[in-house]
């Protein structure tokens, strides 16, 4: 039975494989953070992290993931996950909330990459993630705050 | 605690729905059919037992708990904090055990603007703002009550202090919390005192928000988030060509599909029905569907774009007049003219249309991401047949509104197949079924005309829009829930049909003229004509409403005229303008900040715009350069903003500034077209949305203002795309007449 770890936890895959991770996440494992909002890679919404990269879980079919390990928003944690979470907070970042935690997962895989980005940078790793509520300069603002606080 | 009148509330928005409906429908009100009476406030807090509940809006609890009832959606624009903000300055409560509580679709929690319970047309703080400093006032004067009885002192000797009465000659302290019994059995006082401005600790304070945390760690339930025991999972396919009805379908590939358990046909389209969402859509798109040849395939944007431009020369409908406009342009020493166009626009929300709904034999309950509560239960009612006291609504986190989720046809959805599988269902929406399956705001054309004298002063001004009227394809949804409570259903949806048939033909040009009519600026002769004429395409609220597209008219032709007599755009206004008038002082500011007058950095270049939005003033220069192929970089956006006392200056700015997002979205980026009667676009490919490469740098500034508070959410919509098109002429020379510029 092909399997797949996500939070930590291990899952046998009992459907078809060629279901979107993001509606296994969803509909069979009941964690609801990670977004729906275009399905065809436009938009970021259901950014997840397989193996510790930020991947599009809307147009990933689970026979690409089987064996890998999955976080979600609800599975995010450590020190960058805490940095993120307080310059979020600190910046109040969410409007309607509802791109947030594409945002959050897409931030914390590149800020892994880039410890110390530029402006510039950001626009580029995040320009993937649409916010229709306009929060791109706090989200901007947010993303610097943390990479602060992550210098060593 | 008495209701009364508000101070300072606008009614303006929508017509006046109730007398519109005719006074003999008012003889219903006390009938109380069905569950449609008006619950007393106690009524409303039926699990919190041994609380202090003086209203319907506002508990405290033995355990310090401070719990505001807000009767809006909150679906990003922090209405949440802004209202319980609101509650706890007046109650004197500690932030820190404030909590806010979604309020059920019930008679009390109606919006006043509206007669129902609605998030719509900026109008939240300004409805709230004395009912809920009353409501919050009581509770405390009940506490304050409550301790100088205990004490055995007079209450005048009292006082409150973040959650603690204190009676300082005799140093006694009590929490809120150890009051709450001994409150709960006075009587709610009748008269309130309101403290004074002077001493707001909260309200006009940059408090956080308060639903932060669980929007950043996933914990957050949005509407397509609902999960009910039992649930089955159900999308739609909707008629390609607007207005289609099914002829037949044949569902024989999906029969054996795993999960899926019943296709078939409901009002608006076919329904499948599976286990899970993935299920659903997968089945759907193997379901062949007939529909039924439909007059408007005929229609095409291009089309439509030819015929209105026709239109510009017959005379509209007189909307506004002051003056004499033909005289003046015959005297005149010189006129302009010019013809701008808009599209159709979606809402585009980041969260598709979804509704979950549980229909059993005697109740009915749903969660529903909607701005409209009471649209969602009569919907309900219509369907199941039910009472209203049969129908729970919960609302839900909503991802983004816009105007959108007024209209409640995805609700209507969810109740009709729950109904018919005898199973609590959400019903999800792809993305391509909500961008085709929207209310849109309307395309419009505006013509506009200008008289100026010898020295360049305008003196006459004309402005012609042509187009459709949304007023028109939603006043018939909205007047049955407007009626006042207890007007049995059956006369509700009568006088909806009835209004169905009658309004489209009275109503049209009302509020297809806002923001073109009053004119702020002071021209001695102005006509505003409107036009009608409308293709069939569903029309909603788009936020912002007409603002969105007749402030780009006003506010680029206000520019076009200072080119045309060599003026500078900001001394023509200014000298257009009353100088005591807040929308003066605000272009001062914007000017200011922004350093209009000075040379801009290298090849950036300044355009501004400024407007009366009901109420809310606003002005902003927006710094821009543009490149190859006319591609237009916005950099820096200086907004100064009057709206009256401002609860929380953060959610204000941002409100501004994703205001400017979408508005810029619209000017550079998405519109929606029709060819052969169907949508073009379907998704964030072909309806590009603004993104975070492409947000300029906003600055807010807020005019302190000791008025009651004006909407705000809406408000800066509208400002972007005027500001950018007039710099884009100080850049090129050029103007901008159509939108969106880089489609
Ligand atoms: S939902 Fe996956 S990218 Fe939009
Ligand atoms: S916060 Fe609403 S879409 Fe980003």
């Amino acid at each position: 039975m092909p399997s797949i770890k996500v939070n930590g936890k291990r899952y046998e895959i009992e459907i078809d494989l060629q279901t979107p991770l993001l509606w296994y996440l969803r509909d069979h494992l009941g964690l609801m953070g990670a977004k729906y909002s275009c399905g065809i890679a436009e938009c970021g919404a259901c950014t997840v992290h397989v193996d510790g990269e930020a991947v599009l879980a809307c147009v990933t079919p689970l026979e690409d993931v089987v064996g890998t390990s999955v976080t979600t928003i609800e599975g995010l944690a450590g020190n960058m996950a805490d940095a993120l979470f307080d310059a979020w907070t600190a910046e109040d970042v969410p409007q309607c909330g509802y791109c947030q935690p594409g945002q959050i997962m897409t931030a914390s895989a590149f800020l892994s990459r880039n410890p110390k980005p530029t402006d510039a940078q950001i626009d580029e790793a995040m320009s993937g993630v649409l916010c229709r509520c306009g929060t791109y300069s706090a989200v901007r603002n947010a993303i610097h705050r943390a990479a602060r606080r992550l210098q060593p | 605690m008495k209701e009364e009148p508000l101070a300072g509330m606008s009614r303006r928005r929508f017509l006046k729905i109730g007398a519109l409906a005719g006074a003999g429908l008012t003889v219903g009100i006390y009938l109380g059919t069905g569950g449609e009476r008006r619950k007393p406030p106690t009524e409303v807090w039926p699990d919190r037992k041994g609380y202090l509940k003086p209203n319907a809006w506002v508990c405290v609890g033995p355990d310090e708990s401070v719990t505001v009832r807000v009767n809006h959606t909150e679906m990003g624009q922090g209405i949440t904090t802004a209202l319980a903000m609101i509650v706890a300055e007046e109650l004197d409560a500690d932030w820190a055990n404030v909590r806010v509580d979604i309020a059920p679709a019930e008679a009390l929690y109606k919006n006043p603007a509206f007669n129902c319970q609605m998030t719509a047309a900026s109008t939240s703080v300004q409805t709230s703002w004395d009912p809920l400093r009353r409501a919050g006032a009581a509770a405390r004067q009940m506490l304050m009550a409550a301790a100088a009885r205990t004490w055995d002192v007079p209450i005048g000797e009292c006082r409150t202090e973040r959650g603690v009465v204190l009676h300082e000659e005799s140093d006694r302290r009590l929490r809120y919390g150890e009051l709450v019994e001994a409150a709960a059995k006075l009587a709610e006082p009748e008269q309130v005192i309101l403290k004074k401005r002077g001493s707001f600790r909260i309200i006009g304070h940059p408090i956080p928000r308060l639903d932060t945390l669980e929007k950043i760690n996933g914990s957050a339930v949005f509407g397509i988030d609902v999960r009910v025991p039992g649930m089955r999972n159900a999308t739609v396919v909707h008629a390609p060509v607007f207005g289609a009805r099914v002829v037949a379908f044949d569902a024989t590939a999906v029969g054996q599909m795993p999960g899926v358990h019943k296709v078939f046909e409901i009002s608006s389209g076919i329904a499948v029905v599976a286990d899970t969402f993935w299920q659903a859509k997968t089945a759907a798109e193997n379901i062949r569907i007939q529909w039924a040849a439909e007059e408007r395939e005929g229609l095409s944007s291009e089309a439509l774009r030819t015929r209105w431009t026709g239109l510009c020369g017959t005379k509209g409908k007189s909307m506004f007049r002051q003056g004499d406009v033909e005289q003046a342009f015959e005297g005149a020493a010189r006129t302009i003219q010019a013809i701008y166009e808009l599209p159709y626009q979606a809402h585009a929300a980041a969260e598709p249309m979804n509704c979950t709904a549980h229909v059993e034999k005697d109740r009915c309950e749903i969660w529903a991401p909607t701005q409209n509560q009471d649209g969602a239960q009569e919907a309900a009612a219509r369907i199941t047949g039910l009472g209203y006291d049969r129908i729970v609504v919960h609302t839900p986190f909503v991802g983004g509104g816009f105007g959108r989720r007024v209209t409640v046809d995805y609700v209507a959805e969810a109740v009709e197949i729950s109904k018919a599988v005898r199973a609590p269902v959400k019903v999800t929406w792809t993305r391509e079924e909500d961008m085709r399956n929207d209310f849109y705001r309307p395309a419009v054309l505006g013509m506009l005309e200008a008289a100026l004298d010898a020295d360049g002063r305008p003196i006459a001004w004309k402005h012609r829009i042509i187009g459709p009227d949304h007023m028109a394809h939603q006043l018939p949804r909205l007047i049955p829930t407007s009626l006042p409570y207890g007007i049995p259903r059956a006369l509700r949806n009568t006088a909806g049909a009835l209004a169905s048939m009658i309004l489209p033909r009275i109503v049209p040009g009302k509020k297809a003229i806002e923001g073109a009519a009053p004119l702020s600026y002071a021209l001695a002769n102005v006509a505003v004509e409107y036009v009608h004429d409308d293709p069939g395409i569903p029309l909603g609220f788009w936020r912002s409403v007409a603002f969105s597209q007749n402030v780009f008219f006003v506010e680029s032709f206000m520019d076009e005229i200072a080119a045309a007599a060599g003026r500078d755009p900001l001394e023509l206004r200014l000298s257009l303008l009353n100088p005591a008038l807040r929308l003066t002082d605000v272009l001062k500011l914007a000017a200011e900040k922004a350093n209009w007058g000075q040379p801009p950095p290298a090849n950036w270049y300044r355009g501004l715009a400024a407007y009366d939005f009901h109420g809310t003033h606003l002005a902003a220069v927006a710094d821009i350069s543009v490149g190859k192929n006319d591609r237009i970089r916005v950099h820096r956006v200086v907004c100064a903003v009057n709206c009256g006392v401002v609860v929380n200056p953060k959610l204000v700015a941002a409100q501004i500034t994703g205001g400017i997002a979408f508005g810029l979205t619209a000017a550079l980026k998405s519109r929606i077209t029709v060819t052969k009667g169907r949508v073009d676009q379907g998704n964030f490919d072909d309806f590009p949305l603004l993104r975070m490469d492409e947000m300029p740098d906003v600055e807010v500034h807020i005019v302190p203002s000791a008025k009651p508070p004006t909407g705000i959410g809406e408000s800066a919509v509208p400002i972007i795309a005027p500001a950018v098109a007039n710099a884009f002429f100080t850049a090129t020379g050029r103007r901008i007449r159509k939108l969106p510029l880089c489609p």
